[in-house]
């Protein structure tokens, strides 16, 4: 027995849009999102390259979508999903409180932040370790910090935080940037940042609170250690796609291998959003995808 | 009951001399994450007797965020006669709320 024509697993901008569109075609939609609708741009404060709104809250953004495809019809359950099963022409969903059954799914699981992978980050969040420049960078007005990465959010995020910081350092396990050439040149012109090439960050040491860091030159192994208040890590992020790597290819960095007609090798599967590969993962990316694997969904619905 | 805004003024009476335990609330207005946890506050206050919830400004108490080592929001920070015995950093489902408190 199915519950819903189309599950779509995340509400995020891409699950939210593809609801939209299931929607409209006349399906029935129902939406598991684990933690709240709108997923990593909620952590955005303006928004401001999305057409038709100049500036809008990614907060804002998200409630707004939220009530389309609610006002559509869609329904949205708050819940984790675990595990994908295909059973032909039945998908099973299943969900840390049940489970659900669809004759297609789409998976919009978007992405988390990755980890440095050092002993005591996680006891840390909050208490000097941060993964949002712009969401804690407040806390640290006239003190020192230090941001690891050297992708376009690290050199932005370092940026951000000369404003506000006494000192800031960037840490880069390269001797380059691949991030945009005018952020890299800013930074360099900045008095109160330091730029720590070809090093890696080895050590947290704190006590209650983060105190310093060691990093460790990948070069010669020199270690050194900075003191500093806050650590803003921003070496990229990781695709929510491991719970169901049985029934979709992954590529190397974990991300669902699907061209833009976002397929994936099981039929009645499809993906869309920061979980895909592809070459651009912005808000109006997702909300592309969203409308692509919801047209496809349905189609192939309509086809059974 | 609903979610109590609590200042400089009144946490020690809301907050550290509370008779059941406390689920504190740091946040602010221009953070997503924490609007979007606040629909779960207000419903898990709703009608609850057995522990309060308390709402805190870190722009407008800038000391207590201070004193009580906050340095990324959303914050909830679980106190019980007076101590804090649990914290969680970012935004997390409404049972895992529950559970942070109810223990």
């Amino acid at each position: 027995m199915f519950d819903h024509d189309i599950i779509v697993v995340g509400g995020g901008p891409a699950g939210m849009t593809a609801a939209i569109y299931a929607r409209r075609a006349g399906k029935s939609v129902l939406v598991l999102e684990a933690l709240s609708c709108g997923g990593q741009i909620l952590n955005t404060p303006d928004i401001e390259n999305y057409p038709v709104e100049a500036h809008i809250s990614g907060f804002d953004f998200s409630q707004k979508v939220y009530e389309q495809a609610k006002g559509l019809g869609a329904e949205f359950k708050f819940e984790m999903a675990v595990e994908l099963r295909d059973e032909g022409d039945e998908k099973v969903v299943v969900t840390n409180k049940g489970e659900y059954r669809a004759k297609a799914v789409i998976l919009a699981t978007g992405s988390a932040n990755r980890k440095l992978g050092v002993e005591d980050e996680d006891r840390l969040v909050g208490r000097g370790v941060s993964y949002c420049a712009t969401c804690d960078g407040n806390f640290y007005r006239k003190k020192t910090v230090a941001v690891v990465g050297g992708g376009n959010t690290a050199l932005e995020d370092a940026l951000y935080l000369a404003d506000l910081c006494q000192k800031v350092y960037l840490i880069h396990r390269r001797d380059s940037f691949r991030g945009d050439d005018t952020n890299a040149e800013r930074l360099k012109a900045r008095e109160n940042v330091e730029i720590v090439y070809n090093a890696n960050v080895t050590k947290l040491i704190a006590e209650k609170k983060l105190k310093a860091i060691e990093v460790t030159d990948k070069n010669t192994g020199d270690v050194r250690t900075i003191e500093l208040n806050g650590l803003f890590v921003a070496v990229g992020r990781v695709p929510e796609n491991n719970n169901f790597a049985g029934l979709i290819d992954l590529d190397e960095a974990g991300y669902a291998a699907s061209g833009e007609d976002c397929h994936t090798r099981t039929p009645g599967v499809f993906v869309a959003g920061d979980n895909r590969a592809k070459a651009l993962r912005q808000l109006v990316t997702a909300t592309a995808d969203g409308a692509m694997a919801a047209t496809e969904a349905v189609k192939y619905v309509n086809e059974r | 009951m609903s979610v109590i805004v609590v200042t400089k003024s009144n946490f020690e009476a809301e907050v550290l001399k509370s008779d059941v335990p406390v689920l504190a609330d740091f946040n602010a207005g221009w953070c997503g994450p924490c609007r979007a946890m606040k629909p779960m506050l207000d419903e898990l206050a709703e009608g609850n007797t057995a522990y309060k919830i308390v709402s805190i400004d870190i722009d407008e108490e800038d000391e207590l965020a201070d004193e009580y080592d906050v340095s990324s929001i959303p914050c909830l920070v679980v106190f019980k006669g007076g101590e804090e015995v649990n914290r969680s950093v970012g935004l997390i489902a409404k049972d895992a709320i529950a559970e942070l408190v109810e223990g």
